[in-house]
């Protein structure tokens, strides 16, 4: 075991906004924390949240936590589970507020509190009027958020190791996380990090589709690390097609658009929003608006020469609101489009963005597999949060706001159970040694010379194939093509190699990893959609269009083999009432 | 229609110098950015080295020398640019490999201004107030994505690198500052002191000329001066 070892009492994976969140509070709790990352904390993809985070501050319209776990719970088509969603709701306006006060530049209302803005999918009163919950920095809440954090950080003097791609975990014969094997990618050395606890916060897997608004690192390694580790990934067939991405290209349009009263258009100029949810329109959740829109254009209603598309219109709002309230995407449009947004309309479709799957945790943010005594047994050391994990708060479609939300809350909830943690496991465990070099070994897979195909050439085609056979709209059929697809994807990935075996700063090594890591969630993913014969959420079957609580009210657990397992959705809240499953109508 | 492209190689382990490399791409699609051009050459050679993440101008990985301007690539038009287009690493920083160089030193003079609010602890059950006027100051300062564009742009700071601060960690500075929450102006103001740190800006404004995100360091520069004088007298 030639490898430089360093040990600290907890190493976080992962530098966007869930780990710094739990890195500052451990810090505070004065534990020895290391921070790994793949790039340098603020070019997480955190950076790129653009409309805001929820919670129910009641500044610009009545509001409360209620209303907002009744709309979470209905936006997840009663896949969420509701203790952890009662959690998450009642905690936001503290963990908004602390935000504040480490820094986050929020706009401001006249009377000098938070501005908030109507997002999709908010209710007040249990289904009522539109909400206004969405707190925000103008549209680029997320760089907001995570400067701020990483700023605290610094402050705090969290160890860093910036540029140090995690390849895999630790994990000893009876089921403790030690750590993890990770590489200098400026150097290409490997580094043993030893740690009591470990929580990945790794961030989506968007790289999974051809067409998504996710930044190029998003893939997946956490969730496929964990799988590796054993543990399963849950919920994969649940996958978020934000409603207005750039058309053809894929970049975001927040939500906030909408929220400030933009709207949707089909070729014949109409406002079709108003055919599939009468009520909440626009605003409707996601997956309603993203299938409208697919509908729209597969029913010859599209927009532009090849009718591809729709079109947001938001020049009816003005110059002044465009200009104060979405900067961010006025300079987006005009540097992809070439079209400003405060005269012209945005073409715009469904574009692959939120990871609502994961690794399988509890509201304590400790990861839980099932092992011997029932489903959800915590994997001793092992902790995850934020768009990795699947706690779950967004069941089957997750509400716009509501990720950001997420990251910091359960970033939060995590690092205070391993405080607890540490004190009771105050060593080190030994290592054994087989499960370093295992990691070792998956580290040198990429030496092997020779003839291969080039990774590159897989990774292209793999986004493709998800996109083709695992989009907004699925079927038995697709979904099998799907599936035969990726897995000769799979083969033929285990042969290519890469020519480029250089040390120092080899980005051709990093890309080939992660695209192993795609590949081991893009099987865990189809093989989940094929099985699941019904329609929730974001997972829609053409085949099995109505919902079926009965059969499939419960969450998948899908193994690293490909064997499928199932465990009930907690419906029972920490100290509410239950929202029983009803049909969801906007 | 083909674009042909110039690049500085250099792998220390292999290279006893840095040298230009020329590439070509095959097709330009309307419409595609620089990013996508060194993806596709990345594809011809994988050895191609350089950072890239968000592929929309928020995250700040991809800033680099473009033609003899700094800029991001994922937002630079292929369009626009002379052939061969000429790419080199951000000037003035030690160069790790290919178009990737050491950040280190830029983000050193980033940490040294305590770029953090620090005030009094707030109520914890409440926002602390701010005005839409007051919050308005921050607008065009904490937009940064600390690319690096400007600072390794700017002569000043490629002469005294070690002792004046930069546009960057200046900009970030009059942030806090200007934040009506924050409470350490003096301490701010002091760790400003002396000749260099802030003095060495001579107004030259190539920081303001190159910033992809439009924001003005030299004005910000400029206000953090005024605050001086006005505190001292
Ligand atoms: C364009 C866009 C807009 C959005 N807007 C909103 C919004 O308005 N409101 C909202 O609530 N949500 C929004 N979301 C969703 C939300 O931003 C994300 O879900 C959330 O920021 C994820 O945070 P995270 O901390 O889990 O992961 P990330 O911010 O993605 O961070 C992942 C971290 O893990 C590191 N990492 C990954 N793999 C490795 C590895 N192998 N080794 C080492 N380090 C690794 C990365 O370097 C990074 O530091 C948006 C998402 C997108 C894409
Ligand atoms: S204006 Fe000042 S900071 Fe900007 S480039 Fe010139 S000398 Fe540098
Ligand atoms: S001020 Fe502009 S150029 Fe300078 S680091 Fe920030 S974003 Fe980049
Ligand atoms: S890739 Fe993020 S700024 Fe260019």
């Amino acid at each position: 075991m030639n490898v430089e070892r360093r040990k600290f009492d907890a190493l976080i994976i992962g530098a966007g906004g869930g780990g710094l969140r739990a890195a500052l509070q451990l810090a505070r709790a004065d534990a020895q924390v290391a921070v790994v990352s793949k790039v340098f904390p603020t070019r997480s993809h955190t950076v790129a949240a653009q409309g805001g985070v929820n919670a129910a501050l009641a500044n610009v319209l009545p509001d409360n936590w209620h209303w907002h776990m009744f709309d979470t719970v209905k936006g997840s088509d009663y896949l969420g589970d509701q203790d952890a969603i009662e959690y998450m709701c009642r905690a936001a306006p503290k963990a908004v507020y602390e935000l504040e006060h480490a820094g986050v530049p929020f706009s401001r209302l006249e009377n000098g509190r938070i501005y908030q803005r109507a997002f999709g999918g908010q209710s007040q009163d249990f289904g009522g009027e539109q909400a206004a919950r969405t707190c925000a920095a103008a549209d680029r809440t997320g760089h907001a958020i995570l400067h701020t954090l990483y700023q605290q950080n610094i402050r705090a003097r969290t160890h860093f190791f910036d540029e140090y791609f995690a390849i895999d975990l630790i994990r000893d014969r009876e089921g403790y996380v030690l750590g993890a094997l990770v590489m200098s990618i400026e150097s290409g050395e490997c580094l043993l990090i030893e740690a009591k606890a470990t929580l990945i916060a790794t961030g989506g897997a968007g790289q999974l589709f051809r067409t998504c608004t996710n930044a190029l690192i998003n893939t997946g390694d956490g969730i496929a690390m964990a799988m590796r580790a054993g543990v399963p990934a849950q919920d994969m067939e649940f996958f978020q097609f934000h409603p207005t991405g750039i058309a053809g290209k894929g970049m975001l349009i927040t939500e906030g658009a909408r929220g400030e009263g933009g709207y949707l258009i089909n070729r014949e100029g109409e406002r079709f929003m108003e055919r599939y949810a009468p009520h909440a329109r626009d605003l409707a959740s996601r997956d309603v608006v993203a299938r409208a829109i697919a509908t729209e254009v597969r029913e010859g209603r599209g927009c532009g020469p090849e009718g591809d598309h729709v079109l947001l219109k938001v020049d009816h709002l003005g110059e002044e609101v465009v200009a104060k309230r979405l900067p961010g995407i006025r300079e987006l449009a005009l540097t992809f489009l070439h079209i400003d947004p405060a005269k012209e309309p945005i073409p715009v479709y469904p574009t692959a963005h939120y990871t609502m799957g994961g690794i399988p945790t509890n509201r304590f943010g400790q990861v839980v597999a099932p092992v011997r005594h029932g489903p959800e047994e915590p994997v001793p050391g092992l902790y995850a949060a934020g768009e990795c994990a699947c706690v779950s708060v967004h069941g089957a479609n997750r509400l716009g706001g509501n990720s950001l939300l997420d990251i910091i809350v359960f970033g939060r909830a995590a690092a205070r159970h391993i405080v607890g943690f540490l004190q009771e496991n105050r060593y080190h465990r030994p290592l054994e040694r087989e499960s370093v070099e295992r990691a070792l070994e998956h580290r040198a897979r990429w030496d092997r010379k020779g003839k291969g195909e080039p990774v590159a050439e897989i990774r292209r085609e793999l986004r493709k194939v998800m996109e083709e056979h695992c989009g907004v709209f699925r079927d038995q059929q697709v979904l099998s093509e799907g599936l035969d697809k990726v897995k000769a994807l799979a083969e033929r990935l285990q042969e290519a190699v890469i020519s480029d075996h250089s040390r120092i700063f080899n980005t051709a090594r990093v890309e080939a990893m992660e695209t192993e890591n795609l590949m081991d969630l893009a099987l865990a993913t189809v093989t989940s959609a094929l099985a699941r014969t019904e329609s929730r959420g974001a997972h829609s079957r053409i085949d099995f269009p109505e919902r079926d609580d009965e059969n499939w009210m419960k969450h998948t657990l899908c193994f690293a083999d490909g064997r499928l397992d199932y465990k009930p959705v907690r419906t029972r809240p920490l100290t509410v009432d239950p929202f029983p499953p009803k049909p969801r109508v906007y | 229609m083909p674009m042909r492209f110039s690049i500085y190689r250099y792998d220390p382990d292999r290279d006893a110098r840095p040298h230009m490399q020329e590439y070509e791409l095959a097709e330009v699609r309307p419409g595609m950015m620089l990013l996508e051009a060194l993806i596709e050459l990345k594809r011809q050679d994988e050895s191609l080295g350089f950072r890239r993440s968000c592929q929309e101008g928020v995250c700040g990985s991809d800033a680099m020398n473009i033609n003899g301007r700094n800029g991001l690539a994922c937002i630079t038009p292929l369009k626009d640019l002379k052939e061969p287009v000429t790419l080199r690493p951000l000037p003035g920083m030690p160069v790790i490999r290919d178009l990737i160089v050491d950040m280190e030193p830029f983000y050193r003079q980033y940490r040294a201004v305590k770029p953090w609010l620090t005030g009094e602890t707030p109520e914890v059950e409440r926002e602390q107030l701010q005005s839409p006027e007051e919050r308005e100051r921050l607008d065009g300062l904490y937009e940064c994505i600390l690319c690096a564009c400007c600072s390794t742009s700017c002569p000043s700071f490629w002469w005294n690198p070690e002792r004046f601060l930069g546009p960057a960690a200046l900009l970030q500075a009059w942030r806090f500052l200007a934040d009506s929450r924050d409470q350490a102006t003096d301490q701010r103001l002091s760790l400003l002191e002396g000749n260099y740190r802030l003095f060495r800006c001579h107004t030259i404004m190539n920081c303001v000329e190159v910033c992809p995100k439009g924001l003005n360091p030299t004005r910000a520069i400029g206000r953090i001066k005024a605050l001086m004088v006005k505190k001292s007298v």
